[in-house]
C-alpha cells in the first residue's frame, strides 16, 4: 500500500484559501472605494495605506481593485480551459482506449504531435491573431493545447478499464457498447477526472500569467495577473506593493489548487502519480 | 529433536484492538516439516512473515519469537539481517513479485552465497555456486536458468529458483507460503518435491504455510490448524486427518471436494470474525455447532486431548468431548451428493474441430465438445491447455478461425449482428473472479437487473425477478441495495450467479466458479450449483475448471485438454475411474488428496519432459508421455507418424488406451523392464 | 529489438516531418511579415514589400503548401531560409543552439539528479522531518511560475550585489561581453552567469522530480522483492539499494520525455528574462516580428529536442528493465 492518507490541514488550508480569492475577486470590486478603472491623481505610487489598501500604481490604479479584476480574468481563464481541457482529453483517451485499434492509432498520433510542438511556442505564434478576439479564444487555444497529458492518461485507463472482468461480463450480456462506456467505464474515471481538472486549473492560470507577461496573453484594457506583473516587474524593487500583491495572489492560488488536488488524489485516486510540471 | 523454532503468544496488530493474530503458540523442531493450514484471513502468512521478523509496514509483534534460542521480536534490524538467509529463510508465494525483476536469477542466488559466507566469494564464483545449487536441485537447463531474468521463466521453474536461493545460506529453517498455490497440479506436485528434497539436501526444518489440505496432508508431519489468528488444533498429520476434534476442523475436512468420488460435502454456515473482532470467547464460537454459554466468555487454550487422543494431539476447545464420536454430517448442513443423470437427446452447444489463437500463439488446435440439454458437461486442463481460448470462442458468438460452433442449434459463422445479440441472452458465463466481475460502484440490484435491462424487460419485472433471484441463490434480499466490496467472496459468487440467471439462459458457461473461494465457502457454491442444475428447466452447463475434485462434485461428463488439443472424454465415472488416455491419468494422480496416508503411498513425481522432440507430426503428447517411452520401437513409430484420431463421444486421442494402467505413471518406472501391454 | 528500434526511430522521424509542417503552416497563417515591412518609416511602396516578401520566400500571394514545399526543398538541402532582416537562418542558428543546449542540459542533469536523489531521500524517511519538508518545499516550488521564479532570483540577485556592494552573482547574458583572458577564465564566467538561469530550470524539474521519485520509491518499499531481499539477509537500507532503486527508476524514466517538455517551455522565460542570446529569446522576438523562417526553425529545434528526449528515454528504460527487452 502506498497510499498516503490524505492531509486534512493541507487540503482545508487549501479550500480555505481558495475560498478567499473566489471572494476577492467576486466581491472584491464591490467592497473597495475605488473601481480598478479609477484613477487617483492624487496619489501616483502610493504605498499601502488606509486610503488605498493595496497601494496604487505609477498612473494611480488602485492595486485592490486591479488585483481583483485581474484574479477574476485570470479565474474565468484557468476554469474554462481545465474544464474544456479536461472534457476534450476524457473523449480523446476514452475513445483511443477503449475503441482501440485504428482509432487508437490515429489518436494516439495526434497526442504525440501534439506533444511533439511546444504547446507554448504555438500559442506565442497565433496568440497576436487572437487580439480582438476575446478572452474566451485565448482560452480555447489555451485548453487546445493542454489537454494531451490528460489523454494518454484516460487512455491508458480506458485501456485498463475495458480488460476488467465486469466490463467484459457486460459484453457477454449483450449491453451495446456505448451504453458499457457510460456505465462502466466513464463512471470509474469520474475521480481521476475531477483531480486532474483541479490540478490542470492551476496549471492554465499559470500558462496565462506567463504568456500574459510577454505579452501574448490577455490584451489591455483588460488585465489578468499576468498582465499585471508584467507592468510592475521593472519596478518591483522601487515600489514593491505594485509587484507583491498580483504575484502573491497568483502564488496563493496556485498553491491552495495544488494543496486541494493532491488531497484529492491521495484519497479518490491512489494509484496516479503526483503533479505534473506547469510550465 | 530440538526446538528451532518456536513462536510464544504471538500477536501481529494493526492498530489498537485490530490484531490478525492473537495469540500463536507454535513449535517447528529440528529436520520436520510442520503444517500451518488455515482459510485465508487466517493470519497464516502473518504468523509466518513474524517468524522471520518482517511483519507487513503499519503492524506491530508482540509475544516471542524464538530462533535457535534467541530471541528475534525486538533484535535490532542489524541482527536480525545477520540471521535471516543464514539460519531462516523464506519462499514466497508469488515468485514473480519475490524476485527482483531486473537482476538475473543466477546472480539473486549467488547474493544469498556472498551476503553469508566468509571469506566472500567473487561474483563470479556466486554465480558458478547458484548454477551447482540448480543443478544439485535437479532444476532442468540449470544454466539457462540462472543466466535468465525472473519474468522468462515459467512459473514452476520461478519457484523452484526460489526454493534454490531459500537453501543457498544453508538455513536451519525453511518458511515457504503458499509456494504451491497459482500453479498446475502437475507443477505443484514438482515444487512440493522439490522442496522435500531441498530439505533433505540441508536437514533443514519446513514451516509449510498453506490453505489447500490436500498439500498439507501430503507433505506435512505435524500440521497446525490457524482460525481467525488462532492456532485452533495442533496434531500428528495422520491424526488429524483421522480424528479431528475441533469442530472447525471436522467441519473443514469435511467441506474438501475429493477427486474420487461425487460426495457430501459439508458447509460451515456464517463467515470468520474480522480482525479486532470477537476478543472475547473462542473465535469459531458464533458459527460452532456445538458452543455452549461458556464458549463466548472464556478464551479457550490449546490442551491435550489425551488420555484417549494420539500424543501431541491439542485443540483449543472448551468442550472436545462433543465430537469425540461424532461425523461432520451430524453436525453441519451437509449437501447430498448428485443422481447420475442419462443424457438428453438435445444438442445445447456443440464445438468441432476449433482452432483458436490467443494473441499471436496458437492455443487451440483441435478442440471437440459437445454439452446436452440437463447435463454439465466440464472442460479440464492445465493452464495454457486452451481451455480459456475455447471459452473465449464460444462466448463470442463470431465465426472461429477454423472449426465449427454451434450454439442452441446456431452455427455462430452465419449469425447476424442482431441474431447475435438475442442469442446473449439466451447464453450466460458467470467468471472467475467474483470481486472483479462486479462493477463495485453499482449496487447489487442493478448488477442482477443488468442482463435484464440489456433484452429490455420492463422495470417492475426486473424488480420482482431480482428479490426471486436472491431467494434461489440463498441470498438475504435486504442484500439488493449493498455494493459488491460489503459482501464475501461467496456471497459476491451468488450475485454473479444470480445475474447469469436473471434472463433464464438456456446455457450457462461457468469459468472457474469457485476456485477463488475457500473451502468451507466453496462446498456451498457448489452444493448451490448442484441444485441450480439439476432443477427441471435447467440450462445445460460448461464448466471450465482446472480443479478436478470441483469438476468430480459438479459434472456428468468430461472433457480433458492438454497443448490445445482435446485428449479424451466421457462421463465423470469413466474418465475418473478409467481414463484412457496417459495424460488424464498423469493429471489425476497428480491431484493432491486430503487422506494422509492414502497420500504417502501414491509416489507423486512429475512427468519428465523429453528433449528435443520434433511435434510436427505424431501425437503431441508425446514429448511428455510415459507410456511412449516404454514402447516397443514398432509402436513408437506409430506415435511418431500418426496424430491419433480426436476422442469420439466416449473415447481418447491415444494409439494405446489403457496401457500400463494401474502402474505409477508420474516420472521413475516401479520396475525396470516393465513389458509393453501391448 | 533491432526492429522495434527501427520502427520507433521511424515514428520519430514522421513525427518531426508532420510536426514541421504543421509549425509551419501554423505559422504562415497566423504571422504577419508584410506588417513588418510595412510599418517601417518611411513607409515602403507596396511593390518593393512584395519582392522582399519573394525574396525570403514568404509571399502571401503563394499557396501556403506550395511555399512550405519550397522552404522543405531548401531545408533538406540544408538551409532553413533568411531571417525577416536577410540574414542567414541557418547562421543565427549556430550562434544561438549552443546557449539553449548549454542551458537544457545543465538544467536536466542537475534537476533530474537533485530531484531523484531527493525523491529517494524523502521515502526513506517517510513521515518524519525530512519528507514533510521537501513535500512543502516542492509544493510551494512547484505553485511558482518559471517566470515569477526566474525574476524573483533575479531580483534577490541585485539585491544581494548591492548589498555586499559589486557584483557577485551574474544575472544578465551568458557571458560578459567582450571579456577576453585565458580559458579557464573565460570558463569562470561563464559558470558565474549560468548559476541562476539554470537555477531556475533545474528548481522546477528538481520538484516534481522529488515527487515522482518518492512516489516510486514508496511503490518498491512495499513491492514483494524488497521483502525477498530482507529475508536473504540484506539490512533495509541495502535492499533498496541493491533492490529497489533501479526498479523505482523505471517509472520515472517514463515520465522524463514529459518533463523534459515543461523544462524546455520553462527554459524559453529563462532565456528571455535572464538576457541570454539563446533559441527561446529568438523565438520570442522572431514571433513578434512576424518572422516565420526563424519561428519554423526553432520549432524544428524544439520537435528535435523533445524527440531525442524521448528517444532517451526509450534506451534508458531498456537498458534499466529487462522485460521490455525483447
Amino acid at each position: 500500500m502506498t497510499r498516503t492518507l490524505p492531509r486534512p490541514p493541507g487540503a482545508l488550508l487549501g479550500l480555505v484559501l481558495i475560498a478567499l480569492l473566489v471572494l476577492y475577486a467576486g466581491v472584491g470590486p464591490y467592497v473597495s472605494p475605488w473601481s480598478p478603472t479609477d484613477v487617483d491623481y492624487g496619489a501616483l505610487s502610493e504605498p499601502p495605506g488606509a486610503g488605498h489598501w493595496f497601494g496604487t500604481n505609477r498612473i494611480g490604479q488602485d492595486v485592490f481593485a486591479q488585483t481583483a479584476r485581474g484574479l477574476r480574468k485570470s479565474l474565468l481563464i484557468g476554469v474554462f480551459v481545465a474544464l474544456a481541457g479536461t472534457a476534450f482529453a476524457a473523449l480523446i483517451g476514452t475513445c483511443a482506449g477503449y475503441f482501440g485499434g485504428w482509432t487508437d492509432r490515429a489518436l494516439t498520433f495526434l497526442v504525440d504531435l501534439f506533444l511533439v510542438v511546444p504547446g507554448f511556442l504555438v500559442l506565442v505564434v497565433v496568440a497576436p491573431a487572437l487580439r480582438g478576439a476575446g478572452w474566451v479564444a485565448y482560452a480555447g487555444a489555451l485548453a487546445a493545447l493542454g489537454w494531451m497529458l490528460t489523454a494518454r492518461a484516460v487512455r491508458t485507463m480506458a485501456l485498463s478499464l475495458r480488460e476488467r472482468p465486469y466490463v467484459a461480463a457486460a459484453r457477454h450480456m449483450g449491453v451495446r457498447p456505448l451504453r458499457i462506456v457510460r456505465r462502466h467505464i466513464l463512471p470509474h474515471m469520474t475521480s481521476f477526472l475531477i483531480t486532474h481538472a483541479t490540478i490542470a486549473t492551476a496549471g492554465a492560470v499559470i500558462s496565462e500569467a506567463g504568456l500574459s507577461y510577454f505579452g501574448f496573453g490577455v490584451q489591455p484594457p483588460d488585465v489578468s495577473l499576468g498582465t499585471l506583473i508584467a507592468d510592475s516587474t521593472q519596478v518591483a524593487l522601487t515600489y514593491p506593493w505594485m509587484f507583491f500583491f498580483p504575484t502573491g495572489t497568483l502564488l496563493c492560488f496556485v498553491l491552495a489548487v495544488n494543496l486541494v488536488g493532491d488531497a484529492l488524489r491521495s484519497a479518490l485516486d491512489p494509484s496516479a502519480a503526483p503533479a505534473e510540471v506547469p510550465a | 529433536m530440538s526446538t528451532v523454532l518456536e513462536l510464544r503468544d504471538l500477536h501481529v496488530e494493526f492498530g489498537p484492538g485490530r490484531a490478525a493474530v492473537r495469540g500463536v503458540d507454535l513449535t517447528l523442531r529440528r529436520g520436520e516439516v510442520l503444517g500451518l493450514v488455515g482459510e485465508s484471513g487466517a493470519g497464516k502468512t502473518l504468523t509466518a512473515l513474524a517468524a522471520l521478523g518482517l511483519p507487513p509496514r503499519g503492524a506491530t509483534v508482540r509475544g516471542s519469537v524464538r530462533l535457535l534460542g534467541t530471541e528475534l521480536v525486538g533484535l535490532p534490524a542489524r541482527d536480525l539481517a545477520r540471521l535471516r538467509g543464514r539460519r531462516i529463510a523464506m519462499v514466497f508465494q508469488d515468485p514473480l513479485a519475490a524476485f527482483t525483476p531486473v537482476h538475473r536469477i543466477g546472480d539473486q542466488i549467488g547474493e544469498v552465497m556472498r551476503l553469508h559466507e566468509r571469506p566472500r566469494p567473487t561474483r563470479r564464483a556466486a554465480r558458478r555456486r547458484a548454477v551447482e545449487l540448480l543443478t544439485e536441485l535437479s532444476v532442468p537447463e540449470p544454466e539457462r536458468v540462472a543466466r535468465a531474468y525472473p519474468h522468462e521463466l515459467s512459473g514452476g521453474l520461478r519457484q523452484r529458483a526460489m526454493i534454490a536461493m531459500a537453501v543457498a545460506g544453508r538455513p536451519d529453517v525453511i518458511v515457504a507460503d503458499e509456494p504451491t498455490s497459482s500453479l498446475d497440479v502437475g507443477v505443484q506436485a514438482e515444487i512440493l518435491a522439490a522442496l522435500q528434497d531441498a530439505r533433505a539436501a540441508t536437514g533443514a526444518a519446513l514451516l509449510l504455510v498453506s490453505h489447500d489440505l490436500g498439500v498439507i496432508a501430503g507433505a506435512a508431519d505435524r500440521v497446525a490448524v490457524m482460525y481467525a489468528g488462532r492456532v485452533v488444533e495442533t496434531a500428528p498429520t495422520d491424526d488429524l486427518f483421522r480424528a479431528p476434534r475441533m469442530p472447525y476442523t471436522v467441519g473443514l475436512l469435511a467441506a474438501v471436494p475429493r477427486p474420487d468420488t461425487a460426495h457430501a460435502l459439508t458447509q460451515i454456515p456464517g463467515a470468520p470474525p474480522a480482525p479486532g473482532e470477537r476478543n472475547e470467547g473462542c473465535v469459531f464460537a458464533p458459527r460452532c455447532p456445538v458452543a455452549g454459554p461458556e464458549c463466548d466468555s472464556t478464551v479457550p487454550v490449546l490442551r491435550g486431548v489425551r488420555p484417549e487422543g494420539a500424543p501431541g494431539h491439542s485443540v483449543a476447545c472448551l468442550r472436545p468431548e462433543t465430537t469425540a464420536a461424532r461425523a461432520a454430517a451430524d453436525l453441519y448442513p451437509t449437501s447430498p451428493p448428485p443422481q447420475p443423470r442419462p443424457r438428453g437427446p438435445v444438442t445445447a452447444l456443440r464445438v468441432t474441430a476449433l482452432r483458436a489463437s490467443y494473441r499471436t500463439h496458437r492455443a487451440v488446435h483441435h478442440a471437440d465438445l459437445e454439452v446436452r440439454r440437463g447435463e454439465t458437461v466440464a472442460l479440464v486442463g492445465e493452464s495454457g491447455a486452451g481451455k480459456s481460448t475455447t471459452l473465449d470462442r464460444i462466448i463470442a458468438l463470431t465465426a472461429p478461425e477454423s472449426g465449427r460452433i454451434e450454439v442452441l442449434g446456431q452455427d455462430t459463422a452465419a449469425l447476424t449482428r442482431s441474431g447475435a445479440r438475442r442469442l446473449r441472452g439466451r447464453v450466460q458465463i458467470v467468471l472467475q473472479d467474483s470481486a472483479a466481475s462486479l462493477d463495485p460502484r453499482m449496487t447489487i440490484a442493478r448488477i442482477i437487473a443488468e442482463p435484464m435491462e440489456a433484452r429490455r424487460t420492463p422495470r417492475d419485472l426486473v424488480a420482482a425477478r431480482t428479490r426471486e433471484l436472491l431467494t434461489q441463490v440463498e441470498l438475504d434480499p435486504r442484500t439488493a441495495g449493498r455494493y459488491p466490496h460489503q459482501l464475501s467472496g461467496g456471497q459476491r459468487q451468488r450475485v454473479a450467479l444470480a445475474r447469469a440467471l436473471a434472463v433464464r439462459p438456456e446455457l450457462l458457461l461457468l469459468d472457474e466458479p469457485v476456485s477463488a473461494l475457500d473451502v468451507s465457502v466453496q462446498a456451498g457454491i457448489i452444493a448451490l450449483l448442484r441444485r441450480l442444475t439439476s432443477e427441471p428447466g435447467s440450462p445445460a452447463c460448461l464448466l471450465v475448471s482446472h480443479d478436478l475434485a470441483v469438476v468430480r462434485q459438479l459434472a456428468d461428463r468430461v472433457v480433458v485438454m492438454h497443448g490445445g488439443r482435446t485428449v479424451e472424454s466421457g462421463t465423470v465415472d469413466a474418465v475418473f475411474g478409467r481414463p484412457r488416455h496417459p495424460y488424464t491419468r498423469a493429471l489425476l494422480s497428480a491431484v493432491p488428496d486430503p487422506a494422509p496416508r492414502a497420500e504417502r503411498s501414491r509416489p507423486v513425481r512429475p512427468l519428465i519432459p523429453l528433449q528435443d522432440v520434433d511435434l510436427s507430426t505424431g501425437c503431441a503428447f508425446r514429448g511428455h508421455c510415459p507410456v511412449h517411452r516404454r514402447l516397443p520401437a514398432e509402436h513408437r513409430l506409430v506415435c511418431e507418424r500418426d496424430l491419433p484420431a480426436p476422442p469420439a463421444t466416449d473415447g481418447a486421442a491415444c494409439h494405446f488406451p489403457h496401457t500400463d494402467e494401474g502402474v505409477s505413471l508420474r516420472g521413475r518406472p516401479a520396475a525396470k523392464g516393465h513389458p509393453p501391454a501391448q | 529489438m533491432a526492429g522495434r528500434a527501427l520502427a520507433r526511430i521511424t515514428r520519430s522521424v514522421t513525427l518531426l516531418l508532420v510536426s514541421v509542417l504543421v509549425s509551419y503552416v501554423i505559422a504562415s497563417v497566423a504571422l504577419s511579415p508584410r506588417a513588418y515591412f510595412e510599418d517601417r518609416t518611411p513607409r515602403p511602396p507596396a511593390s518593393a514589400v512584395d519582392h522582399e516578401l519573394a525574396e525570403l520566400g514568404l509571399d502571401d500571394g503563394t499557396p501556403v503548401l506550395a511555399r512550405f514545399g519550397h522552404w522543405s526543398w531548401r531545408a533538406l538541402h540544408g538551409d532553413l531560409g533568411r531571417t525577416l532582416d536577410g540574414g542567414s537562418v541557418n547562421a543565427e542558428f549556430g550562434r544561438r543552439v549552443g546557449v539553449s543546449v548549454r542551458l537544457l542540459l545543465v538544467g536536466t542533469v542537475v534537476g533530474t539528479g537533485l530531484g531523484v536523489l531527493a525523491g529517494v531521500w524523502a521515502a526513506i524517511r517517510r513521515g518524519r522531518l525530512p519528507d514533510h519538508a521537501m513535500t512543502v518545499l516542492s509544493f510551494l516550488v512547484l505553485s511558482v511560475p518559471t517566470f515569477v521564479l526566474a525574476l524573483l532570483l533575479k531580483d534577490g540577485a541585485l539585491s544581494f550585489n548591492e548589498g555586499v556592494g559589486h557584483t557577485v552573482i551574474r544575472y544578465t547574458g551568458e557571458s560578459t561581453p567582450g571579456r577576453g583572458g585565458t580559458w579557464p577564465s573565460r570558463l569562470a564566467d561563464r559558470a558565474s552567469h549560468l548559476v541562476l538561469p539554470a537555477a531556475t530550470v533545474a528548481l522546477g524539474a528538481i520538484a516534481s522530480y522529488s515527487r515522482y521519485q518518492r512516489a516510486a520509491t514508496l511503490d518498491v518499499l512495499a513491492a514483494g522483492h524488497l521483502r525477498t531481499a530482507q529475508a536473504k539477509g540484506l539490512t533495509p537500507g541495502r535492499a533498496l539499494l541493491r533492490h529497489g532503486l533501479r526498479v523505482s527508476l523505471i517509472p520515472v524514466v517514463t515520465f522524463f520525455s514529459f518533463g523534459f517538455l515543461a523544462l524546455f517551455t520553462g527554459s524559453v522565460f529563462v532565456e528571455q528574462i535572464f538576457g541570454w542570446p539563446g533559441m527561446g529569446s529568438w523565438f520570442l522576438d522572431a514571433a513578434q516580428k512576424g518572422d516565420v523562417n526563424s519561428v519554423v526553425a526553432v520549432c524544428l529545434f524544439a520537435a528535435v529536442a523533445v524527440l531525442l528526449a524521448g528517444l532517451l528515454a526509450d534506451a534508458l528504460l531498456l537498458v534499466l528493465d529487462p522485460r521490455v527487452r525483447r
